[in-house]
């Protein structure tokens, strides 16, 4: 691994992961994310990048029977968020999630973005008002929706929906957000967006994103890491994996001999 | 080239089609269709019944009179036949056994599909269905012979036929079809949406009821227009529990006759067939049809409104 | 790592903690919610349990063999429910012959034939309509149809076409979910050997949905044994001291259908009229009948539930 001035906002270490019917999904997976970068994830499918990328945010924790075994330490303040002592409600608050396929509330534009803030008890319309406005700008999508805040937002397209969940996640301010394959739904223009997008939102946080398309982590990542049967094979900078990776594994799948 | 005309091989006689085999499978079919057609047949019967006999008892009953007159008693020397205190009957009873249903089986269908554990659910709801066996007469014995005498003990001048007993009954006995119905909408609701909520920081208890919920109205609306529907058209426990008094009341304190009641009562006793009297309960039956089609469409149009979209 | 200035610190700190504390209250509401709905439904058990338990009770002093043997009587000591369970059974009976084939023909022409037009669509509209109106009306129905039009009387065998055209709709819904769950790679390996569609339909559709079907029937014949607004409504006697004709006569042709026409009476009805008597000796006896039909009932239930169950677990498509 390269020396790196960059700060480090999350790392995991030694993780590993089993499911309730006892399969082990993560072996011993350490890695850094680091601040106000993009760090992807890829492999083949049933690699275990998704898997990861939900403990971050404790989602396993919805589903009884799940184990976590390791850590994963949010900086500054040096916790383990899988600690059995921490609130996963309270992991939320800090890093959030946008989905694979875009999954929107029965409710308005403006209603799905503010989510996050009335869950958070925020009471004043007018931070409301100027938090969902910015979470829209952000999520470059306040132009297309101003004149219909409290139109259903199901009424939107795709592409549209899925910048409304990116501004319902960045309403909140979060430290991380979580990328799980955010275009794998969406047609290409969508999907142009969308990346653009995520790279103008890293200089605010760092994003941590799970993708099945190498090309699309190549397009936006600085750093990218790989992974194969629940192991963490190489981790890199994006250049340095795309042209030459260390290990012959990730050389394999780089150039398509498998996957 | 000058084209010839293709002709066909001859047909062996094992491919040719068999006639035979041919018509007994159209008669075949056309006896199931006659069967699936008897569903038509029965709601035109019906219909036809309840016009025919209503029709005839218009003839000599004023209809201005029965949809405004506040007094029932058409087996009377002086009949009157003002079909109000049958639907206040009705309705009081209904409207409480729907403020019992509603909000137990709304709050039981959310504790079942957000809250309980698999284990729990899978306990309880049977018990729930179970709720559904219970013929309407013995809910009608528990209402007379249970209920009435315990709140008696609080309220000593209750009557010993009224409507609230009747209708408290009434309701636990709709719970079940509100609950299971509601919370099969709130178990269709997907799971990645609640995903998304969990993931914004929401507890259970705010993504029960700020997103499932929601989520589910379509579902939940249909679970109230069935209980609605049960509550107007059920007779024993009113027939039992509540009198056979019309009384044009909305006090449940009182006893009183609904709809279907009446019709009870008369064909209980010896009316000849074609008199004004036997007439008098397909009138009354053609209110209680037009009542229940009436939250049927509502429901229907209101479920449309609502319809879930993911 | 990053160096914060003290106050920043202050600020994150109080922060964190207005954000714990708020934590902490929705969750009180969570277990609050949470409570609510155990006690709800515990209250809604606990009425059934009592239900049942009050009737037990007060009709214990009946459960003798008498009376099950004896006829109803104006002393309630000798009254039983002789000719109330006959009565039921052979209603139940012709309830089962006119609903079970007409239900399960249906469903299979809704299923396998049926064209997706508007003629399919207006019988399943009719379907669904037909199950949610109230019994009563299927009284009334059966009053002016079975009773007079078609002259069959206020006998056996009126009541057990009513509680058929009751049960149809259930019928037919429980053959169309048991056909439905059937996997068209089966049918299609049927057609392929050159099975004709109602061969198709008579040896491999019916016979595997065979055990949907007559769970859904028999829940069906447990709601039908309670009914009692529209028996009422059709006439049923409710002072019956005999039994009707038996369909078994000693001579030839040694079956009789005599008792189709016979004058009856049913479980719940009898119920009704000793409930609505005002001497509370009768209500003992209601008491005592209400139990006996709710055994019938869960036990009808619960066989059902028991068949679902072990075929679910049987198939393996």
């Amino acid at each position: 691994m390269a020396k790196e001035n960059s700060i480090i906002k999350a790392e995991a270490k030694n993780l590993n992961f089993y499911y309730a019917d006892g399969t082990k999904a993560l072996k011993n997976i350490s890695l850094p994310v680091y601040e106000d970068k993009i760090t992807a994830l890829i492999g083949p499918s049933g690699c275990g990048k998704s898997t990861f990328l939900r403990c971050f945010n404790r989602m396993h924790d919805l589903y009884p029977g799940n184990r976590y075994d390791g850590q994963i330490l949010l900086y500054p303040d040096n916790t383990n968020v899988l600690a059995k002592g921490v609130d996963p409600i309270e992991v939320r608050m800090r890093i959030s999630m946008v989905f694979q396929k875009p999954n929107p509330f029965p409710k308005s534009i403006y209603e799905n973005v503010a989510y996050g803030l009335r869950v958070r008890g925020e009471k004043s319309k007018a931070l409301v008002d100027e938090k969902v406005e910015e979470a829209l700008k952000g999520a470059s999508l306040w132009n297309e929706v101003k004149d219909r805040l409290h139109d259903l937002a199901f009424n939107l397209s795709g592409g549209q929906q899925q910048r409304l969940c990116i501004a319902r996640a960045l309403a909140t301010d979060p430290e991380i957000m979580l990328f799980d394959e955010p275009t794998s739904a969406l047609d290409p223009i969508a999907t142009v967006n969308i990346e653009e997008l995520m790279s103008t939102l890293k200089s605010k946080l760092s994003i941590l994103v799970v993708t099945h398309n190498m090309q699309q982590a190549a397009r936006i990542s600085d750093y990218t890491a790989y992974m194969y049967l629940g192991e963490m094979i190489e981790f890199d900078k994006t250049d340095k994996i795309f042209t030459n990776p260390s290990k012959k594994e990730t050389e394999d799948y780089i150039t398509g001999k498998f996957g | 080239m000058a084209t010839t005309q293709l002709k066909d091989p001859p047909i062996s006689k094992r491919l040719a089609k068999n006639i035979r085999r041919n018509f007994i499978e159209r008669l075949i079919e056309i006896i199931l269709m006659m069967a699936a057609l008897t569903a038509v047949f029965i709601t035109l019967a019906i219909v036809y019944i309840l016009t025919t006999e209503a029709s005839t008892f218009f003839k000599d009953a004023s209809i201005v009179e029965f949809l405004t007159g506040k007094e029932w008693s058409p087996l009377f020397e002086n009949p009157h036949y003002g079909i109000l205190p049958l639907v206040t009957g009705t309705l009081t009873t209904s409207l409480v056994a729907l403020a019992i249903a509603i909000p137990f089986g709304t709050i039981s269908a959310i504790y079942l599909s957000e809250f309980a554990s698999h284990k729990t659910r899978e306990t309880i709801k049977p018990i729930l269905e179970l709720i559904v066996g219970v013929p309407t007469v013995v809910f009608g014995y528990f209402a007379l012979l249970f209920v009435t005498p315990l709140i008696q003990k609080m309220a000593p001048n209750l009557p010993t036929f009224n409507m609230l007993s009747a209708g408290i009954v009434m309701g636990v006995m709709i719970i079940p079809y509100i609950a299971s119905v509601a919370e099969d909408a709130m178990r269709a609701v997907p799971m990645s949406m609640r995903e998304g909520s969990y993931a914004m920081g929401a507890t259970n208890f705010q993504t029960a009821i700020r997103v499932v919920t929601p989520a589910a109205t379509s579902g939940i609306i249909a679970a109230y227009i069935l209980g609605i529907s049960r509550a107007v058209g059920e007779t024993m426990v009113v027939a039992v529990a509540a009198g056979q008094q019309p009384n044009l009341t909305m006090n449940p304190m009182e006893g009183a006759a609904t709809i279907t009641t009446y019709i009870v009562q008369v064909a209980m006793g010896d009316l000849p067939y074609g008199s004004i009297g036997y007439q008098s309960i397909f009138a009354a039956g053609m209110v209680l049809l037009l009542m229940t089609l009436f939250f049927n469409i509502l429901g229907h149009f209101t479920r449309k409104k609502f319809a879930e979209r993911y | 790592m990053k160096k914060q200035s003290n106050k920043t610190n202050l600020v994150k700190d109080e922060k964190l903690k207005a954000t714990r504390t708020l934590i902490r209250n929705h969750k009180r509401k969570d277990l609050l919610f949470s409570m609510l709905g155990l006690v709800m439904v515990s209250l809604i058990l606990l009425t059934l349990l009592t239900l049942f338990i009050d009737l037990v009770i007060d009709g214990y002093p009946k459960f003798t063999f008498d009376f099950f043997t004896s006829f109803p009587s104006r002393r309630a000591a000798n009254a039983g429910i002789l000719s109330a369970w006959v009565g039921s059974s052979l209603v139940l009976l012709i309830t089962f012959l006119s609903a079970v084939p007409l239900g399960v023909a249906a469903g299979v022409y809704l299923e396998e034939y049926a064209p997706k037009n508007w003629f399919a669509d207006l019988i399943e509209i009719n379907v669904s309509n037909l199950a949610g109106v109230p019994s009563i009306i299927y009284g009334l129905l059966a009053l002016g149809l079975f009773v007079y039009t078609f002259k069959l009387g206020h006998s056996i065998l009126t009541a057990g076409l009513t509680l058929g055209l009751l049960m149809l709709p259930v019928v037919i819904v429980s053959t169309r979910e048991a056909i439905r769950s059937i996997p068209v790679a089966i049918r299609e390996a049927a057609y392929a050997v050159g099975a004709t569609k109602w061969q198709v339909c008579l040896h491999h559709v019916i016979q595997y949905s065979f055990g949907g079907i007559l769970t859904g029937v028999i829940i069906g014949m447990a709601r039908a044994i309670g009914e009692t607004a529209p028996i009422i409504t059709i006439g049923a006697l409710t002072f019956i001291a005999f039994l009707p004709p038996s369909p078994i006569t000693p001579d030839f042709p040694f079956i009789s259908f005599e008792w189709l026409q016979s004058g009856f009476t049913v479980l719940p009805i009898q119920m009704f009229n000793w409930l609505s008597r005002p001497d509370h000796a009768f209500h003992i006896n209601a008491a005592a009948t209400g139990a006996v039909i709710i055994v019938l009932t869960l036990l009808m239930n619960a066989f059902a539930i028991r068949l679902r169950y072990k075929i679910r677990k049987n198939i393996k498509w």
